[in-house]
């Protein structure tokens, strides 16, 4: 008896024994799978940050040149003669006058051997066509300078911009681009002589789009962008957490709504231009709506941000727990107050998070914005809704397409100034989940 | 008990007293559906003034649904249907004029999650009388406050951190602040569907006091399922199988006498 109850002890406990080794076998393999599983997704980041870095270093590395620009260290006389400025009290003369020329004549002060016409237009190449302006400003701004001498900071041509850069930046040759060998010349004396200096580029902050790259700026297309973007939020925003309260909360289920639902998703797929042509068709050829302007940019990108805005909403509004419905309904509140009073609190971080991610796609959008003729060249800082302008993304296309080698470094320039945007908007998106987030 | 009594056709009519003198909500007749799938069968059942009536039953009997028909919750259901008469004293419940905000105001409810709301607990309770108006000063309001937070026991556990979330609480003093928050709006008939089922013994013991102390003032209808619960806290218990109406008796009646053998082998632990 004994005997047999020890032996049966015996062989569950070789069972077990056996079993345990087996689940051990086992583990071991299993802890290997999970480790690779871990690795996968290690890699996939890797790689993706990898390909940030490389993004950021090459936009950084050719853009962070465009924030300096070169100016040409000159003593300006202020000569009325030359200025052709008899009465320093009246103001049309004083912006009528002959800045360029007492550009030009210190220029030739500086080199007093350039005689040829054609060697002089040579040397003139060297400054800015709107270096007269920012003097003009300043004679404006104090006509007692008249008759005076004072040191002014030039404004260099892009080529003398650009030459400095390259040269700066490696020992190599620099870039002369349309730089004959004499004017290289002059470069050098002036170099030598330290009357080439590099500045902030503050131009690039306050002027609109140009044709030469010193005097370009952006400044008109972050206007038009941002005017867009808030015709883009007020429509998009509005109509958008409208359909999905409705959707979610009213609307009956049937084949009618149903098909609104897929037609909304479908859109959300919709190539972008295909907005820009409905708005070039609908908008500008049935309502004759104005060309190039925020506003219609506006209305454009928010119809291509509203089945985003819509699909995250209603999936915000889905994710309120039914309990608090319950509660607030069983406390006898209407549906209008279920909604108001918890439905929104609730879903509004999710709202938003939809909202701004929707925007920071219309603010990075480009096609549709050149079918309605946000393309134009305008130079003008746009004021108004209604003001013709371009946008950001517009904008970096248009400078990659132009020849100049200065446009390279202004468009990287631009990329970061979009970026920085971006990063904003989204850095704003997280900052107001975490606000508004409720726990329950 | 075989299992052949368990079936439907062996159900007879509702055996005991189902209906009394004088009711605060009387239901006749009562079908719902869901979809094709008939949930309740002609239940007639009464609820006494200041009663507290407990529902008990195995999972799926329809004791909840038939709960949550009493003020209308069901609505919120698109493919339930509703059949039968409700009258709460003389107002025709599913009368298609019916305005169901001031109903639910006379019928409150105490869910079986405790599901305050992500306000504060001072929030919490001042929601009903806020929405349905019922205070016309700031004074008037905390005194509301106050006063239900004392009836539901739960007045010097929060007094002094009225503006904390009333998440925060823990189960049974969220379920509390619940029964606050109902009682807020002095509702004539509280609806509670099985309010312990998420706590510990501790605080389930408290709400059953709460229950008992409450039922002076307000007409308890209880979904429970736990019988000592029921024993504990009704007069009138009502048994629910499949749907059906088994037996309503007096509570000490109905758990140490059962006229139904049904109701028996529930009691009993047989199945359920």
């Amino acid at each position: 008896m004994n005997n047999v109850s020890s032996k049966s002890i015996n062989t569950s406990t070789s069972q077990q024994t056996n079993m345990i080794d087996r689940i051990n076998l086992n583990l071991k393999k299993r802890y290997r799978a999970e480790r690779r599983f871990k690795f996968y997704g290690l890699i996939s980041i890797c790689f993706a940050l990898l390909c940030l870095v490389v993004l950021f270093t090459d936009i950084i590395g050719k853009g962070h040149t465009a924030f300096f620009q070169t100016y040409i260290a000159l003593e300006v006389v202020l000569d009325a003669d030359v200025l052709d400025i008899q009465n320093i009290d009246n103001p049309k003369q004083l912006s009528e006058a002959n800045y360029q020329g007492v550009i030009r004549h210190s220029l030739r002060a500086v080199f007093p051997d350039v005689t040829g016409r054609n060697e002089k237009r040579k040397l003139y190449a060297l400054v800015s066509s709107g270096a007269s302006y920012h003097l003009a400003d300043q004679v404006r701004a104090d006509p007692s300078l008249v008759g005076q001498t004072i040191q002014l900071s030039v404004l260099a041509d892009d080529d003398v911009d650009t030459w400095l850069k390259s040269r700066r930046n490696n020992g190599s040759e620099a870039f002369t681009g349309r730089l004959n060998s004499q004017q290289l010349d002059w470069l050098g004396n002036l170099f030598e002589a330290n009357r080439l200096e590099q500045k902030f580029n503050i131009i690039f902050f306050t002027n609109g789009d140009s044709r030469e790259p010193e005097l370009a700026g952006i400044r008109g297309a972050i206007m038009g962008s941002l005017f867009t973007i808030m015709v883009t939020f007020l429509l998009s925003f509005t109509v958008g957490i409208s359909t999905a309260i409705y959707l979610e909360e009213y609307a009956p289920k049937n084949r009618i709504t149903d098909f609104i639902e897929i037609n909304i998703n479908n859109l959300a797929a919709v190539p972008s231009i295909i907005f820009g042509l409905l708005g070039l068709a609908i908008f500008i050829g049935v309502f004759g709506m104005q060309r190039s302007v925020p506003l219609l940019g506006g209305i454009v990108l928010s119809l291509m941000t509203l089945p985003t805005i819509i699909i995250s909403s209603r999936a915000a509004i889905k994710s309120v727990p039914p309990s608090i419905r319950e509660a607030a309904l069983g406390m006898g509140a209407s549906k209008m107050q279920v909604i108001l009073h918890h439905v929104l609190p609730l879903a509004m971080p999710g709202m938003l998070t939809g909202t701004i991610i929707g925007l920071a796609q219309a603010l990075g959008e480009t096609a549709p914005l050149l079918m309605i003729g946000m393309v134009a060249f305008v130079v003008d800082v746009p004021g108004a809704l209604t003001d013709p302008s371009t946008a950001l993304p517009v904008q970096i296309f248009l400078w990659s397409d132009s020849p100049e080698r200065a446009f390279v470094e202004r468009t990287s320039a631009a990329i970061m100034v979009l970026l920085a945007l971006l990063i904003s908007m989204n850095s704003l998106a997280v900052w107001l989940r975490k606000r508004l987030e409720r726990r329950w | 008990m075989d299992k052949s009594i368990e079936g439907i056709e062996n159900i007879g009519p509702t055996i005991g007293v189902p209906l009394v003198d004088n009711p605060k909500m009387s239901m006749r007749n009562v079908d719902v559906f869901y979809a094709d799938k008939q949930a309740i069968h002609d239940v007639s059942l009464d609820i006494g003034k200041n009663e507290v009536l407990s529902m008990i039953g195995p999972s799926g009997c329809g004791k909840s649904t038939f709960l949550r028909c009493l003020n209308r919750m069901n609505d919120t259901i698109d493919i339930c249907k509703v059949t039968g008469s409700f009258h709460l004293e003389d107002l025709d419940i599913y009368h298609p004029k019916m305005d169901i905000v001031p109903l639910r105001a006379r019928v409150g409810m105490v869910f079986q999650k405790p599901n305050p709301f992500p306000k504060s607990i001072y929030d919490n309770v001042a929601y009903g009388p806020r929405i349905h108006g019922l205070s016309e000063s700031k004074t008037d309001l905390d005194e509301i406050v106050e006063s239900s937070l004392q009836k539901a026991g739960l007045w010097n556990e929060v007094k002094d951190r009225l503006d904390e979330q009333g998440t925060g609480l823990s189960g049974g003093q969220q379920q509390r602040l619940c029964i606050a928050r109902t009682i807020a709006i002095s509702p004539e008939v509280i609806l509670m569907d099985e309010p312990c089922s998420a706590l510990d013994p501790i605080a389930t013991s408290k709400i059953e006091n709460l229950i008992t102390e409450l039922s002076e003032n307000y007409t308890i209808a209880i979904v429970t399922h736990s019988m000592q619960q029921a024993a504990r806290v009704s007069n009138r218990t009502a048994y629910f199988h499949l749907g059906k109406l088994v037996e309503v008796n007096d509570t000490e009646h109905l758990f140490t006498n059962p006229d139904h053998p049904l109701t028996e082998a529930y009691i009993t632990g047989r199945f359920g």
